[in-house]
């Protein structure tokens, strides 16, 4: 076959181009070296966004807000694609019930921020269990479809189902978690208090979000991770490594659908509303985008997408309405040129960096 | 330790294996032979579960094994070996053999550990019994060949098995590395008192090293028994000579 | 109980969409059953048969066999840009990953669509029925246009059509043979890469054939596209996904599906449709009448 990737390691053979399998990957896999990698940078990067409301303005703090949900959205997807070699097309079903499971609980019964949040994340972990089940059975392009097929469903029933959702109209004015208790707590830590609400509910996000991402980057990084992994690079081998694989994606699956609840949760609150889109199709391949252009190869690589893709974004929007034309046109350019993301090419330029000295 | 009877499967009413039965006993080394095309991987793929048979039973360590998945057969005590070389190529060779500790010790669906600290002693100590030791750091995919043969063996070895499947271990080996690649195998199944069975082409390592012999031709078994019997034995000859093998 | 007239209507109704839908199916359960792809951009190829059909019409105007030669000359242009695209973009991602073909295709609709806005605009365009076809029947007390009935006729038509290229022509054999073992067609000595760029061209010509035809029945708009490439997905997955009277049988019954569900649980026929394409895809994945993958 032509123009196979040259950096395809050893014997194509080793269950590579499988659909999804050991390919969804690019090879720069192994991260930055390990001097690098134990500075923390997450924590910097997590103390200095909490200086956006202080800093920015109203509208940067509303774009961080988003970015930090959508990097939440977008690296419980990579469990999937990166980190399992399985591609869903329909990972907003999760993504929108959970925003429908926290927003009914706050607006219409008054059930607590505290208690709707998690909530999203059980249900929607329910639901990827229940349809997890059927779609592990199926394989490449038909493991695809059904994930399609299920968002497509969920989607259905959010538009129709008046009563309960909204239907078409969605459900308006989620209200924001109640923030009484700053105002308390301001007496002893005054730096804490003076910000607007939207601002306690960014930092609300950031807290959750930053736990959430802690929590995925453990489990990354354990060996349930790396039996994932095995599955990604040849699911034959792995199952001849003792490796249940139909039970270890439901796993994966799972557990990315809670974590896409989660952030679905966060969303509703933050859009104030929730809507039948949030679930359509074309969100799960906003999504995957965001996952394609930060680097499906690297556990950072979504977060990463998300901060390009919302940016880009808010400055092309502001200058022309053709911004599905620029985000095309780039995605041909990252499939073409750099299929690693914006990560794998940061990483691929710091090794050809390392190479200079020993005299190349 | 394993029995095969009358194994049979076919594919779109081709028979690619019909009615092979064979006994491994414990602790033997074991081969099978045939020209290309006799079912020799099929036939593998048949007594460790990545195929179901038509017919027919496998019977290992006194269970009847038949069709049970290949995760579950690796508990039992069953290691395999792949005739195309089939490890974690963006693994590092360290890295596909430690999996292959943490599946087996049943450490699997652990969540939280940070997956380097476990079972550090034992992968370096299998590196190093399959000489692999000084390129545990490389990413497997990029290795020669015989590398990755050894990685392979390593891996099936950290399952600590009782009975070793081997399919085609030299395929694609020079002289030397086939000679090397034997006598590591043969010193790996004798410390840890492995039963072997192989299958191979090259007739030189099979009559060097097994114990019994099977031949198949077309799928079925021709011939069966201790090296010198089936060197003198008329079919085989004419399978092999006569097909110019 | 609804009076037989309207359950023939509604009946015919489900026929015609499903027609239209087969056009558009076929094509994509040729590209994937060819070069294994799913291409997202076929419903924007669809609708850019429409607007070129509308924007043909608006040339050399309505007069008598104007629309047909506007509505081939639509889905030829489509065909075009189809060929152009595999040619030229798509080969290069032949050696790679899957999601990396479909990301591209989805990549396509993107820009593809934009371009739609940049040129015609967003507001509905609307194209008239050819002249030849504006009358209608009466039958069991339903009204049936004559353009429907065409197209009802058009369907099977070009599905037999498929059919005999298929199964009776030397390019036909190529095609299938294509669809199961390429690298030993390629080793035969035939040129593969110019079968595929060629099955591409055809198939798009399809689709932009379907989007020429329907522009005289619906209004087109932009987001028709994401519309009818789910549906097209759904057609293709109940029939079997690459295979051809699978993809007939399919389109046959979601049509039927849809137009009755929107008569019996008006609030459920488009949830009715995902169901039955996931339950298919978990009791017989390969569809009705598919075959299983390798």
């Amino acid at each position: 076959m032509s123009d196979k990737n040259d950096q395809e390691p050893g014997n194509a053979e080793c269950g590579a181009g499988a659909w999804g399998r050991s390919g969804a990957a690019p090879p720069q896999y192994k991260l930055v070296p390990s001097r690098a990698r134990r500075f923390p940078w997450p924590l910097l990067v997590l103390a200095a966004a909490f200086f956006v409301p202080t800093v920015g303005s109203r509208f940067y703090t509303f774009l961080a807000n988003d970015v930090v949900i959508w990097a939440l959205f977008a690296t419980s997807l990579n469990l999937l694609v990166g980190y399992t070699g399985l591609v869903s097309f329909g990972h907003a079903a999760y993504f929108g019930i959970g925003a429908y499971a926290t927003g009914l609980l706050m607006k219409k019964l008054g059930v607590p921020f505290l208690i709707a949040f998690p909530a999203a994340g059980v249900v929607a972990g329910l639901c990827a269990l229940v349809f997890g089940f059927f779609c592990v059975r199926l394989t490449r392009i038909y493991f695809a479809m059904l994930t399609l097929a299920f968002a497509q469903i969920v989607w259905a029933i959010c538009f129709k189902w008046n009563e309960v959702t909204g239907g078409e109209q969605g459900m308006p004015e989620i209200p924001y978690p109640s923030f009484d208790w700053v105002e308390r707590l301001a007496a002893v830590l005054p730096f804490v208090g003076g910000y607007r609400t939207s601002d306690y509910y960014y930092f609300t996000c950031l807290v959750m979000v930053a736990l959430c991402i802690w929590v995925l980057r453990r489990i990354v990084g354990s060996p349930f991770g790396r039996m994932l992994t095995t599955i990604r690079e040849n699911a034959e081998r792995a199952e001849f490594i003792g490796v249940n694989v139909r039970r270890y994606e439901l796993a994966a699956f799972v557990i990315a659908g809670i974590f896409a609840g989660l952030a679905g949760g966060l969303f509703g609150i933050f859009n104030r509303g929730v809507f039948p889109d949030f679930a359509y199709w074309t969100k799960s391949s906003e999504v995957l985008i965001m996952t394609l252009l930060g680097g499906m190869g690297t556990f950072w690589g979504p977060a990463v997408g998300a901060l390009a893709l919302i940016w880009l974004n808010q400055q092309i929007v502001s200058y022309t309405q053709y911004w599905p034309l620029i985000l095309g046109s780039i995605l041909v350019i990252l499939l073409f040129v750099f299929p690693g993301g914006l990560a794998g090419a940061v990483i691929a330029l710091w090794r050809r960096l390392q190479r200079r000295p020993a005299g190349a | 330790m394993l029995e095969v009877s009358k194994i049979s499967k076919s594919f779109d009413g081709f028979a690619a294996v019909g009615g092979v039965s064979f006994t491994v006993p414990q602790g033997s080394i074991s081969a099978i032979i045939g020209p290309n095309g006799a079912g020799k991987t099929t036939l593998f793929n048949l007594i460790t579960g990545h195929l179901r048979p038509d017919g027919g039973r496998v019977v290992f360590k006194e269970r009847d094994v038949t069709g049970i998945a290949p995760h579950d057969l690796c508990r039992l005590g069953m290691g395999r070996s792949f005739q195309r070389t089939n490890i974690f190529p963006r693994l590092t060779v360290y890295e596909n053999i430690q999996a292959a500790f943490v599946s087996h010790r049943g450490r699997g669906f652990n969540l939280f550990t940070p997956v380097e600290r476990l079972y550090r002693d034992e992968t370096e100590s299998l590196l190093g019994a399959v000489g692999l030791l000084e390129k545990a750091g490389e990413t497997s995919g990029f290795l020669s060949h015989g590398n990755q043969k050894q990685l392979e063996l390593g891996i099936a070895l950290a399952l600590e098995p009782e009975i070793l499947l081997l399919d085609e271990p030299t395929a694609g080996m020079s002289a030397t590395e086939t000679r090397d690649s034997i006598r590591l195998i043969e010193r790996i199944a004798a410390d840890r008192g492995l039963t072997l069975l192989f299958t191979e082409h090259d007739m030189e390592v099979v009559f060097s090293i097994a114990h019994r012999i099977t031949v198949l031709h077309q799928g079925r078994v021709i011939a069966d028994g201790v090296p010198a019997e089936v060197r003198r034995d008329p079919e085989v000859r004419r399978v092999y000579l006569g097909e110019g093998h | 109980m609804p009076d037989p007239s309207f359950v023939f209507a509604q009946s015919l109704s489900g026929l015609t969409a499903a027609m239209f839908l087969f056009l558009i199916a076929s094509g994509l359960s040729l590209i994937f059953g060819v070069l294994r792809v799913l291409n997202f951009a076929h419903g924007t190829f669809y609708m850019l048969g429409a607007y070129s059909a509308f924007q043909l019409v608006q040339w050399i105007g309505v007069g008598p066999g104007r629309f047909w030669l506007a509505a081939l000359g639509a889905a030829t242009a489509v065909a075009i840009l189809g060929g152009l695209v595999e040619r030229f973009l798509f080969r290069h991602l032949y050696g790679k990953e899957e999601l990396y073909q479909l990301l591209f295709t989805y990549a396509l609709v993107l820009i593809l669509s934009d371009c739609a806005k940049i040129i015609w605009g967003t507001q509905q365009k609307s194209v008239s029925r050819p002249p030849e076809l504006t009358g209608a029947f009466h039958l069991f007390g339903a009204t049936i246009p004559h353009y429907n009935l065409f197209i009802l006729l058009l369907g099977p038509a070009i599905a037999l059509a498929f059919w005999f290229v298929l199964q009776r022509t030397r390019v036909g054999r190529f095609i299938r043979a294509a669809a199961l073992d390429r690298e030993t067609l390629g080793a035969l000595g035939v040129n593969v890469d110019g079968l595929y760029t060629w099955v591409f061209v055809l198939a798009s010509f399809l689709g932009g054939l379907g989007g020429a035809l329907i522009a005289p029945m619906r209004a087109t708009t932009p987001g028709m596209d994401t519309e009818v490439i789910v549906e097209a997905f759904v057609v293709v997955v109940i029939g079997g996904l690459g295979s051809f009277w699978g993809t007939f049988l399919g389109a046959l019954i979601y049509g039927q599906v849809l137009s009755f569900g929107i008569l019996f649980f008006p609030r459920f026929s488009i949830f009715s449709v995902f169901a039955l394409m996931a339950a298919v895809l978990i009791v017989r994945p390969w569809g009705l009448l598919g075959r299983p993958l390798k």
